[in-house]
């Protein structure tokens, strides 16, 4: 039985990984084959670096990704703040709903619906390309909403709701007992919501398919149009760098979470001695 | 080390914007909009043409350029954005039957021949072409023709030489398809020399029998897998273009030997360079075009893309020829004299929405039987 569990493990491991092994290991090929491994090279990590047009694209991916997940963060918070105020039980749950909406709608409606309405206003208003980097940025902040508000709503729920009244009683005005008192609590959950935000943005390719506009391309697509001729190993390479950042972040904030836990338990621990 | 945090946002959401409202000061944009890897790009010590043409335009006129360079995967995805007025784009690169389709619908701009003197070095052949009978909107960029390709260590010569090697019973499980409509049809329809233009009923109905012949002999129905399939050596018969064919030669294991050769009757197509209605720059775009043809460049992107061009620049300059290899130059300029009249009778052409549709409704049937 032991033995069984841990084959099933070991099989879901595999299946997870395998896939990035394999990019990796060819991202070190000395040629373009993907059935031949003839020799280890980093050819294509030099190639890739001298692609200006990718770094480009790559360049654009992070500003959309960056400013769109900071946008929705602070935008989140607030609602998530507002929707835990209200006081009416049926009015909170009307609006979860409708804020959870975009986040179980296909991206592709999403997609689709938001150039509709772009190139409907454009059109009006006499534009003669309605899309641009700032309908993109716009497109990447709606769907990323939802997901900071998801994370954001929780912590507001565990925290003591008598904590910013006891920072007022002790002569905060309300905004001081948000950032002093409130906004500590609820942090963890906003730094979620703000990585969350951020990956979500970074690998979109469906909504950004159809909002992108006139020179702001992003990485997922430029891959995509690859596809007439083959995608070449330089991808394979970026995608290998890009996974190996990643894994580093999240190392990082799991050993920052562990380290917090910790330090939890101990004061918890000194307490009831 | 709140305040540091907000600091660091703040600071970096200001220059993310900073960054892009760009630096100001005299710069004409040019918003290309072309396929992907489409271009020499500089890698693997290759010329960079788009800032080249950066270089070479403030060095010659004195005023700085900003290319914006985008790609697409596809023509209908390039068409869809034009003509939702979505996006507005200086130059594009479709193919014949989208350009076709966008003359009709006046989205293109003739083109002021003036301003593009090197157009004189485009092969006669490719003037008079059907998408652009008078040579008033386009310029070839790249044109391709659709062969076969086998693996010699497995196909015997004798098989070879028609699109009889595309059903033959001996090289069963082996064989590699079109995974889309138009190209699947037409293997069927020029192997039975029928018209692949064609709007009656009974001659579609014909080309669906032979795909379902040819169904239980099939490894499968691809489109851009075909380059490791038939480089690995997993399938031994394949159909593609003819520049797709040295790609997959480049990477081919040791143990498989591709030869590729034209059937009979085949499929053409040219990729050509026009102005869309939205441009807003066409002198500039006109000069680019210009750029394009020009000997270097010219050279560079056929290096490159590894498909035939109509530039006589390139076709007959000894150093491209010696590059190439004298077996490259005779798969990928098999008889440009003929050019026009084959790619005029047997070329694909855009379908009425009737034909299209039963096309479609044929095709289902082959994929699901």
């Amino acid at each position: 039985m032991k033995r069984a569990s841990k084959l099933y493990t070991a099989l879901i491991f595999l299946f997870l990984f395998a896939p990035i092994a394999i990019l990796l290991l060819f991202s070190f090929n000395e040629t373009k084959s993907l059935s031949v491994f003839s020799g280890f090279s980093l050819k294509w990590y030099r190639e890739l670096f001298r692609d200006g047009d990718t770094l480009e694209s790559l360049k654009n991916t992070l500003i959309l990704a960056c400013s769109s997940s900071v946008i929705a963060t602070v935008m989140g918070t607030a609602a998530a703040v507002g929707i835990d105020k209200l006081r009416s039980k049926y009015a909170r749950a009307a609006i979860n709903t409708v804020t959870n909406i975009p986040m179980t709608n296909p991206d592709i409606i999403t997609g689709i619906s938001l150039m509709l309405m772009f190139v409907f206003i454009g059109g009006r208003l006499g534009l003669s390309s309605s899309l641009s980097f700032w309908t993109m940025l716009m497109s990447h902040v709606t769907f990323c909403l939802p997901y900071v508000i998801l994370q954001v709503l929780p912590k507001l729920r565990q925290m003591d709701p008598a904590l910013p009244e006891a920072a007022m009683d002790l002569g905060c005005t309300p905004m001081q007992a948000f950032f002093k008192a409130e906004l500590p609590e609820i942090l963890p959950g906003i730094v979620t919501g703000l990585i969350m935000a951020f990956t979500l943005s970074l690998d979109d390719f469906v909504i950004s398919y159809f909002t992108q506009g006139n020179g702001f391309q992003t990485l997922p697509i430029r891959i995509y149009s690859m596809t007439k001729k083959t995608v070449t190993p330089k991808m394979y390479a970026l995608s290998t760098i890009i996974f190996f950042v990643i894994l580093a972040l999240l190392l990082l904030s799991n050993l920052q979470d562990e380290r917090a836990d910790n330090r939890l338990r101990q004061s918890k621990h000194n307490e009831r001695r | 080390m709140k305040k540091i945090a907000t600091l660091l946002l703040c600071a970096l959401v200001l220059g993310c914007f900073a960054l892009l409202s760009g630096c100001g000061g005299e710069t004409l944009t040019l918003n290309v909009y072309n396929w992907g890897e489409y271009i020499s790009d500089g890698s693997e010590d290759s010329m960079d043409v788009v800032s080249e043409f950066e270089r070479w335009y403030e060095e010659t006129y004195g005023v700085k350029v900003k290319v914006n360079y985008d790609t697409y995967d596809s023509n209908e995805t390039m068409y869809s954005k034009l003509s939702s007025g979505a996006v507005s784009y200086d130059l594009v690169i479709p193919s014949d039957y989208m350009i076709a389709r966008m003359r009709e619908e006046d989205m293109l701009l003739p083109l002021n021949f003036d301003n593009i003197p090197n157009y004189q070095y485009i092969a006669d052949s490719f003037r008079g072409l059907y998408y652009d009978p008078e040579n008033t909107y386009t310029v070839p960029y790249t044109y391709g023709v659709v062969g076969i390709i086998y693996n010699a260590n497995v196909v015997d010569e004798s098989d070879t030489g028609s699109w009889d090697l595309m059903w033959n019973e001996a090289y069963s499980g082996q064989i590699l398809q079109f995974n889309n409509s138009r190209d699947a049809f037409g293997t069927a329809m020029y192997k039975l020399g029928l018209d692949v233009n064609t709007t009656d009923r009974a001659v579609w109905e014909q080309a669906q029998a032979e795909l379902l012949r040819q169904n239980p002999l099939l490894k499968g129905k691809v489109m851009d897998e075909i380059y490791n399939m038939m480089a690995s050596g997993e399938a031994a018969v394949g159909t593609y273009y003819a520049g797709d064919y040295f790609t997959m030669v480049d990477n081919q294991a040791d143990n498989v030997d591709l030869q590729f050769y034209y059937p009979e009757r085949t499929n053409y197509f040219v990729d050509a360079m026009c102005i869309p209605s939205c441009c807003k720059n066409k002198e500039l775009a006109e000069c680019f075009i210009n750029f394009m043809l020009s000997r270097e460049v010219a050279i560079a992107n056929a290096e490159y893309i590894w498909y035939a061009s109509p530039n006589a620049l390139v076709y007959e300059d000894a150093a491209y020829q010696e590059d190439m290899g004298e077996d490259a130059m005779a798969i990928l300029y098999p008889d440009i004299e003929s050019f026009r009249d084959n790619y005029n009778r047997y070329a694909f052409r855009s379908l009425d929405a009737e034909t299209l549709a039963l096309v479609n409704t044929l095709w289902e049937e082959v994929k699901l039987n």
